[in-house]
Protein backbone atom coordinates (compact mmCIF):
# COMPACT_ATOMS: atom_id res chain seq x y z
CA UNK A 1 0.00 0.00 0.00
CA UNK A 2 1.49 3.70 -0.79
CA UNK A 3 1.64 5.72 1.78
CA UNK A 4 1.49 9.47 1.52
CA UNK A 5 3.59 11.55 3.40
CA UNK A 6 0.60 13.75 5.42
CA UNK A 7 0.23 9.98 6.93
CA UNK A 8 2.99 9.22 8.21
CA UNK A 9 3.31 12.79 9.78
CA UNK A 10 0.06 12.43 11.45
CA UNK A 11 1.36 8.42 12.75
CA UNK A 12 4.70 10.00 14.06
CA UNK A 13 2.54 13.15 16.12
CA UNK A 14 0.41 10.30 17.48
CA UNK A 15 3.65 8.15 18.91
CA UNK A 16 5.72 11.08 19.56
CA UNK A 17 2.70 12.35 21.72
CA UNK A 18 2.51 9.18 23.58
CA UNK A 19 6.20 9.38 24.09
CA UNK A 20 6.09 12.69 25.23
CA UNK A 21 3.55 12.32 28.01
CA UNK A 22 4.73 8.84 28.96
CA UNK A 23 8.44 10.08 29.58
CA UNK A 24 7.37 13.19 30.54
CA UNK A 25 5.49 12.06 33.17
CA UNK A 26 8.24 9.82 34.98
CA UNK A 27 10.70 12.79 36.36
CA UNK A 28 7.70 15.00 37.82
CA UNK A 29 6.43 11.06 39.11
CA UNK A 30 9.71 10.73 41.26
CA UNK A 31 10.65 14.40 41.95
CA UNK A 32 7.43 14.77 43.54
CA UNK A 33 7.76 11.45 45.70
CA UNK A 34 11.26 12.95 46.59
CA UNK A 35 9.86 16.07 48.17
CA UNK A 36 6.67 13.92 50.00
CA UNK A 37 9.46 11.52 51.27
CA UNK A 38 11.29 14.74 52.80
CA UNK A 39 8.47 16.31 53.90
CA UNK A 40 7.47 13.63 56.15
CA UNK A 41 11.08 13.31 57.11
CA UNK A 42 11.19 16.90 58.03
CA UNK A 43 7.46 16.57 60.07
CA UNK A 44 8.72 13.45 61.73
CA UNK A 45 11.29 15.16 62.83
CA UNK A 46 9.22 19.11 64.16
CA UNK A 47 5.73 18.37 63.71
CA UNK A 48 4.97 21.23 65.32
CA UNK A 49 5.76 22.97 61.71
CA UNK A 50 3.57 20.54 60.01
CA UNK A 51 1.28 23.67 58.26
CA UNK A 52 4.42 25.28 57.59
CA UNK A 53 5.97 22.20 55.98
CA UNK A 54 2.82 21.11 54.15
CA UNK A 55 2.59 24.21 52.13
CA UNK A 56 6.27 24.03 51.35
CA UNK A 57 6.18 20.73 49.93
CA UNK A 58 2.91 21.64 48.09
CA UNK A 59 4.67 24.25 46.29
CA UNK A 60 7.97 22.42 45.88
CA UNK A 61 5.77 19.79 43.95
CA UNK A 62 4.12 22.10 41.87
CA UNK A 63 7.32 23.61 40.63
CA UNK A 64 8.15 20.11 40.05
CA UNK A 65 5.24 19.44 38.17
CA UNK A 66 6.04 21.91 35.40
CA UNK A 67 7.67 19.75 33.64
CA UNK A 68 4.76 16.96 33.36
CA UNK A 69 2.63 19.89 32.22
CA UNK A 70 4.81 21.32 29.52
CA UNK A 71 4.63 17.45 28.84
CA UNK A 72 0.98 17.27 28.64
CA UNK A 73 0.98 20.53 26.81
CA UNK A 74 3.31 19.45 23.68
CA UNK A 75 1.02 15.87 23.75
CA UNK A 76 -2.07 17.67 23.22
CA UNK A 77 -0.88 20.04 20.19
CA UNK A 78 0.74 16.83 18.83
CA UNK A 79 -3.13 15.56 19.21
CA UNK A 80 -5.39 18.22 18.21
CA UNK A 81 -3.04 21.42 16.41
CA UNK A 82 0.58 20.36 14.36
CA UNK A 83 -0.92 18.05 12.03
CA UNK B 1 9.58 -11.94 0.47
CA UNK B 2 6.57 -13.74 2.03
CA UNK B 3 6.49 -15.41 5.23
CA UNK B 4 4.21 -18.03 6.11
CA UNK B 5 2.11 -17.38 8.82
CA UNK B 6 3.39 -20.23 10.89
CA UNK B 7 6.73 -18.74 10.62
CA UNK B 8 5.79 -15.16 12.05
CA UNK B 9 4.04 -16.56 14.64
CA UNK B 10 7.81 -18.83 15.79
CA UNK B 11 9.14 -15.59 15.22
CA UNK B 12 7.19 -13.58 17.54
CA UNK B 13 6.85 -16.30 19.89
CA UNK B 14 10.30 -16.92 20.25
CA UNK B 15 11.60 -13.09 20.31
CA UNK B 16 8.66 -12.55 22.39
CA UNK B 17 10.17 -15.69 24.65
CA UNK B 18 13.87 -14.55 24.50
CA UNK B 19 12.51 -10.80 26.13
CA UNK B 20 10.44 -12.38 28.88
CA UNK B 21 12.94 -13.94 30.35
CA UNK B 22 15.50 -11.88 29.39
CA UNK B 23 14.10 -8.07 30.71
CA UNK B 24 12.50 -10.95 33.43
CA UNK B 25 15.85 -12.23 35.24
CA UNK B 26 16.84 -8.35 35.52
CA UNK B 27 14.63 -7.62 39.05
CA UNK B 28 15.07 -10.79 40.99
CA UNK B 29 18.81 -10.84 40.47
CA UNK B 30 19.28 -7.36 41.48
CA UNK B 31 16.95 -7.73 44.36
CA UNK B 32 18.37 -10.52 45.81
CA UNK B 33 21.52 -9.68 45.12
CA UNK B 34 20.72 -6.75 47.57
CA UNK B 35 18.81 -8.72 50.11
CA UNK B 36 22.61 -11.31 50.60
CA UNK B 37 24.68 -7.59 50.76
CA UNK B 38 22.45 -6.57 53.84
CA UNK B 39 22.56 -10.22 55.16
CA UNK B 40 26.44 -10.41 55.00
CA UNK B 41 26.34 -6.97 56.87
CA UNK B 42 24.16 -8.38 59.68
CA UNK B 43 25.99 -11.19 59.82
CA UNK B 44 29.43 -9.68 60.59
CA UNK B 45 27.46 -7.43 62.69
CA UNK B 46 25.82 -9.95 64.55
CA UNK B 47 27.78 -13.04 63.78
CA UNK B 48 25.80 -15.18 66.95
CA UNK B 49 22.37 -15.48 65.20
CA UNK B 50 23.92 -15.93 61.91
CA UNK B 51 21.72 -18.64 61.11
CA UNK B 52 18.50 -17.13 61.94
CA UNK B 53 19.68 -14.28 59.32
CA UNK B 54 20.59 -16.72 56.89
CA UNK B 55 17.31 -18.16 56.98
CA UNK B 56 15.60 -14.76 56.66
CA UNK B 57 17.50 -14.11 53.60
CA UNK B 58 16.56 -17.16 51.72
CA UNK B 59 12.91 -17.06 52.75
CA UNK B 60 13.14 -12.69 51.18
CA UNK B 61 15.15 -14.14 48.49
CA UNK B 62 12.62 -16.43 47.77
CA UNK B 63 9.93 -14.21 47.80
CA UNK B 64 11.68 -12.07 45.35
CA UNK B 65 12.56 -14.84 42.90
CA UNK B 66 9.00 -15.11 41.91
CA UNK B 67 8.62 -12.44 39.60
CA UNK B 68 11.08 -14.22 37.41
CA UNK B 69 9.10 -17.42 37.71
CA UNK B 70 6.43 -15.62 36.34
CA UNK B 71 8.81 -14.86 33.57
CA UNK B 72 10.10 -17.94 33.11
CA UNK B 73 6.04 -19.35 33.22
CA UNK B 74 4.95 -17.12 30.41
CA UNK B 75 8.23 -17.88 28.11
CA UNK B 76 7.56 -21.44 28.40
CA UNK B 77 3.92 -21.26 27.41
CA UNK B 78 5.33 -18.80 24.20
CA UNK B 79 8.13 -21.32 23.50
CA UNK B 80 5.42 -24.32 23.38
CA UNK B 81 2.23 -22.63 22.74
CA UNK B 82 0.65 -22.65 19.16
CA UNK B 83 -2.88 -21.16 18.73
CA UNK B 84 -5.31 -23.99 16.82
CA UNK B 85 -5.93 -21.52 14.06
CA UNK B 86 -2.74 -19.70 13.39
CA UNK B 87 -3.29 -15.99 12.50
CA UNK B 88 -1.39 -13.01 12.57
CA UNK B 89 -2.53 -11.25 15.23
CA UNK B 90 -1.41 -14.16 17.66
CA UNK B 91 2.37 -13.21 15.95
CA UNK B 92 1.40 -9.28 17.79
CA UNK B 93 -0.02 -11.22 20.89
CA UNK B 94 2.64 -13.11 21.34
CA UNK B 95 4.93 -10.54 20.75
CA UNK B 96 2.95 -8.22 23.50
CA UNK B 97 3.18 -10.84 26.14
CA UNK B 98 6.78 -10.83 26.45
CA UNK B 99 6.90 -7.63 26.45
CA UNK B 100 4.84 -7.57 28.99
CA UNK B 101 6.15 -10.12 31.56
CA UNK B 102 9.63 -9.27 30.62
CA UNK B 103 9.55 -5.74 31.80
CA UNK B 104 6.32 -6.39 34.28
CA UNK B 105 8.96 -8.62 36.20
CA UNK B 106 11.86 -5.52 36.82
CA UNK B 107 9.69 -3.67 39.14
CA UNK B 108 8.83 -6.15 41.73
CA UNK B 109 12.10 -8.45 41.69
CA UNK B 110 14.10 -4.85 42.53
CA UNK B 111 11.18 -4.14 45.12
CA UNK B 112 11.16 -7.25 46.93
CA UNK B 113 14.63 -7.52 47.53
CA UNK B 114 14.57 -4.20 50.13
CA UNK B 115 12.17 -5.66 52.26
CA UNK B 116 14.38 -8.86 52.54
CA UNK B 117 17.49 -6.97 52.92
CA UNK B 118 16.18 -4.66 55.87
CA UNK B 119 14.71 -7.42 57.71
CA UNK B 120 18.03 -9.43 57.36
CA UNK B 121 19.40 -6.15 58.95
CA UNK B 122 17.00 -5.42 61.61
CA UNK B 123 17.31 -9.12 62.86
CA UNK B 124 20.75 -8.19 63.43
CA UNK B 125 20.15 -5.21 65.56
CA UNK B 126 17.18 -6.59 67.12
CA UNK B 127 16.93 -10.21 67.46
CA UNK B 128 13.55 -10.47 69.74
CA UNK B 129 11.66 -8.35 67.19
CA UNK B 130 12.19 -11.37 64.40
CA UNK B 131 9.02 -12.83 64.21
CA UNK B 132 7.99 -8.95 63.70
CA UNK B 133 10.63 -8.78 61.24
CA UNK B 134 10.02 -11.60 59.50
CA UNK B 135 5.92 -11.39 59.14
CA UNK B 136 6.54 -7.66 58.18
CA UNK B 137 9.21 -8.78 55.38
CA UNK B 138 6.20 -11.40 54.09
CA UNK B 139 3.48 -9.13 54.22
CA UNK B 140 5.77 -6.45 52.03
CA UNK B 141 7.69 -8.54 49.76
CA UNK B 142 4.32 -9.73 48.58
CA UNK B 143 2.55 -7.13 47.95
CA UNK B 144 5.27 -5.92 45.77
CA UNK B 145 4.59 -8.80 43.59
CA UNK B 146 1.17 -7.65 42.55
CA UNK B 147 2.65 -5.40 39.89
CA UNK B 148 4.16 -8.51 38.23
CA UNK B 149 1.28 -10.85 38.50
CA UNK B 150 -1.16 -7.47 36.56
CA UNK B 151 1.82 -8.43 34.40
CA UNK B 152 1.38 -12.16 34.37
CA UNK B 153 -2.51 -11.91 33.89
CA UNK B 154 -2.21 -9.62 31.02
CA UNK B 155 0.79 -12.17 29.63
CA UNK B 156 -1.54 -15.04 30.11
CA UNK B 157 -4.63 -12.98 28.67
CA UNK B 158 -2.58 -12.16 25.24
CA UNK B 159 -1.05 -15.88 24.47
CA UNK B 160 -4.91 -17.45 25.72
CA UNK B 161 -8.11 -15.47 24.17
CA UNK B 162 -8.44 -15.71 20.20
CA UNK B 163 -8.19 -12.33 18.67
CA UNK B 164 -8.93 -14.22 15.23
CA UNK B 165 -11.76 -12.03 14.41
CA UNK B 166 -10.60 -8.70 14.71
CA UNK B 167 -9.19 -6.64 12.07
CA UNK B 168 -5.37 -7.16 11.33
CA UNK B 169 -4.64 -3.67 10.89
CA UNK B 170 -5.36 -1.43 13.97
CA UNK B 171 -5.82 -4.87 16.55
CA UNK B 172 -1.82 -5.63 16.00
CA UNK B 173 -0.70 -2.87 17.58
CA UNK B 174 -3.32 -2.33 20.19
CA UNK B 175 -2.23 -6.12 21.63
CA UNK B 176 1.33 -4.99 21.12
CA UNK B 177 0.50 -1.88 23.34
CA UNK B 178 -1.76 -3.37 25.60
CA UNK B 179 1.48 -5.89 26.77
CA UNK B 180 3.78 -2.04 26.78
CA UNK B 181 0.96 -0.64 28.76
CA UNK B 182 1.06 -3.17 32.11
CA UNK B 183 4.12 -4.32 31.72
CA UNK B 184 6.22 -0.87 31.29
CA UNK B 185 3.89 0.87 33.93
CA UNK B 186 4.50 -2.37 36.85
CA UNK B 187 8.09 -1.36 36.74
CA UNK B 188 7.25 1.61 39.15
CA UNK B 189 4.78 -0.04 41.01
CA UNK B 190 7.09 -2.81 41.59
CA UNK B 191 9.90 -0.72 43.03
CA UNK B 192 7.51 1.84 44.55
CA UNK B 193 5.83 -0.97 47.25
CA UNK B 194 9.54 -2.22 47.63
CA UNK B 195 11.05 1.11 49.14
CA UNK B 196 8.05 1.03 51.50
CA UNK B 197 8.56 -2.40 52.57
CA UNK B 198 11.85 -1.90 52.96
CA UNK B 199 11.51 1.27 55.57
CA UNK B 200 9.05 -0.77 57.71
CA UNK B 201 11.09 -3.61 58.30
CA UNK B 202 13.93 -0.84 58.90
CA UNK B 203 11.38 0.54 61.03
CA UNK B 204 10.22 -2.21 63.14
CA UNK B 205 13.74 -2.97 64.02
CA UNK B 206 14.45 0.31 65.42
CA UNK B 207 11.13 0.51 67.30
CA UNK B 208 9.12 -3.09 67.75
CA UNK B 209 6.51 -1.73 69.84
CA UNK B 210 5.82 0.48 66.58
CA UNK B 211 4.62 -2.53 64.55
CA UNK B 212 0.70 -2.03 64.06
CA UNK B 213 1.68 2.05 62.91
CA UNK B 214 4.39 0.83 60.73
CA UNK B 215 2.92 -2.16 59.11
CA UNK B 216 -0.82 -0.24 58.64
CA UNK B 217 1.38 2.75 57.00
CA UNK B 218 3.07 0.57 54.99
CA UNK B 219 0.28 -1.01 53.35
CA UNK B 220 -1.82 1.83 52.45
CA UNK B 221 1.51 3.98 51.30
CA UNK B 222 1.84 0.22 49.02
CA UNK B 223 -1.86 0.30 48.13
CA UNK B 224 -1.42 4.04 46.41
CA UNK B 225 2.07 3.29 45.07
CA UNK B 226 0.23 0.36 43.34
CA UNK B 227 -2.34 2.55 41.20
CA UNK B 228 -0.28 3.70 38.18
CA UNK B 229 0.10 -0.34 37.82
CA UNK B 230 -3.42 -0.39 37.52
CA UNK B 231 -4.12 2.47 35.40
CA UNK B 232 -1.33 0.36 33.06
CA UNK B 233 -4.00 -2.73 33.72
CA UNK B 234 -6.82 -0.63 32.81
CA UNK B 235 -5.59 0.53 29.53
CA UNK B 236 -4.42 -2.54 28.35
CA UNK B 237 -8.09 -4.13 28.90
CA UNK B 238 -9.30 -1.62 26.88
CA UNK B 239 -7.01 -1.97 24.13
CA UNK B 240 -7.48 -6.01 24.24
CA UNK B 241 -10.99 -5.70 24.44
CA UNK B 242 -12.47 -3.02 22.39
CA UNK B 243 -13.06 -3.58 18.75
CA UNK B 244 -11.55 -0.91 16.48
CA UNK B 245 -12.95 -1.33 12.72
CA UNK B 246 -10.46 -2.39 10.27
CA UNK B 247 -8.17 0.47 8.76
CA UNK B 248 -5.89 0.65 6.02
CA UNK B 249 -4.28 3.75 7.51
CA UNK B 250 -1.17 4.42 9.33
CA UNK B 251 -1.98 6.44 11.84
CA UNK B 252 -4.67 4.14 13.64
CA UNK B 253 -2.13 1.54 14.79
CA UNK B 254 0.53 4.23 16.01
CA UNK B 255 -2.11 6.04 17.93
CA UNK B 256 -2.78 2.33 19.77
CA UNK B 257 0.95 1.46 20.37
CA UNK B 258 1.49 5.29 21.28
CA UNK B 259 -1.56 4.79 24.18
CA UNK B 260 0.64 1.50 25.29
CA UNK B 261 3.29 3.44 25.48
CA UNK B 262 2.13 6.55 27.03
CA UNK B 263 0.48 4.86 29.99
CA UNK B 264 3.10 2.22 30.29
CA UNK B 265 6.37 4.81 30.57
CA UNK B 266 3.75 7.55 32.46
CA UNK B 267 3.11 4.61 35.39
CA UNK B 268 6.74 4.16 36.39
CA UNK B 269 7.54 7.50 37.62
CA UNK B 270 4.75 8.18 39.79
CA UNK B 271 4.99 4.46 40.86
CA UNK B 272 8.87 5.04 42.50
CA UNK B 273 7.88 8.78 43.48
CA UNK B 274 4.51 7.17 45.54
CA UNK B 275 6.43 4.21 46.80
CA UNK B 276 9.29 7.26 48.04
CA UNK B 277 6.59 8.89 49.46
CA UNK B 278 5.56 5.79 51.50
CA UNK B 279 9.46 5.25 52.13
CA UNK B 280 9.77 8.58 53.91
CA UNK B 281 6.39 8.49 55.91
CA UNK B 282 6.81 4.67 57.14
CA UNK B 283 10.41 5.50 58.28
CA UNK B 284 9.12 8.44 60.60
CA UNK B 285 6.19 7.02 61.92
CA UNK B 286 9.19 4.11 63.32
CA UNK B 287 10.70 6.92 65.35
CA UNK B 288 7.76 9.45 65.90
CA UNK B 289 4.87 7.57 66.21
CA UNK B 290 2.43 9.79 68.16
CA UNK B 291 2.68 11.48 64.83
CA UNK B 292 1.33 8.75 62.58
CA UNK B 293 -1.82 10.70 61.39
CA UNK B 294 0.04 13.89 60.53
CA UNK B 295 2.52 11.46 58.53
CA UNK B 296 -0.42 9.74 56.90
CA UNK B 297 -1.89 12.81 55.73
CA UNK B 298 1.10 14.15 54.20
CA UNK B 299 2.05 11.09 52.35
CA UNK B 300 -1.33 10.57 51.25
CA UNK B 301 -1.23 14.32 50.01
CA UNK B 302 2.45 14.40 48.34
CA UNK B 303 1.46 10.43 46.80
CA UNK B 304 -1.73 12.67 45.83
CA UNK B 305 0.10 15.58 43.86
CA UNK B 306 2.96 12.73 42.66
CA UNK B 307 -0.04 10.73 40.95
CA UNK B 308 -0.83 13.62 38.97
CA UNK B 309 1.02 12.54 35.99
CA UNK B 310 0.55 9.48 35.61
CA UNK B 311 -3.26 10.66 35.12
CA UNK B 312 -2.40 13.09 32.68
CA UNK B 313 -0.70 9.99 31.06
CA UNK B 314 -3.81 7.90 31.23
CA UNK B 315 -5.90 10.79 29.98
CA UNK B 316 -3.84 11.15 26.59
CA UNK B 317 -3.81 7.57 26.22
CA UNK B 318 -7.57 7.48 26.32
CA UNK B 319 -7.40 10.47 23.96
CA UNK B 320 -5.30 8.44 21.75
CA UNK B 321 -7.58 5.52 21.74
CA UNK B 322 -11.07 6.75 21.63
CA UNK B 323 -10.42 10.56 20.29
CA UNK B 324 -8.15 10.58 17.35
Amino acid sequence: MAIEGAEIVKAAAFIGAGLAMGLGAIGPGVGQGMVAAKACEAIGKNPKEAGLLTRTMLVGQAVSESTGIYSLVVALLLLFVVY
Amino acid sequence: MEFEVETVIKIAAYGGGGIAMGLGAIGAAVGQGYTAAKANLAASRNPKISGDIFKNMLVGQAIAESASIFALVITILLLFVRPPSPGLLDAAAYLGAGLCMGFGAIGSGIGAGNPGGEACFGLSRQPEAGSQLTTNMLIGSAVCQTPAIFAMVVALMLIFIKFGGAALTPTWAALVGAGLSTGLAAIGSGYGGGLAAGASCEGIARTPQAVTSVTTLMLIGQAVAQTPSIFGLLISFILMFKSFPESSLLMTPMALLGAGLCMGFGGIGPGIGNGMAAEGAVRWVARNVEHTSDLMRIMLVGQAVSQSTAIYSMVISLVLIFVV
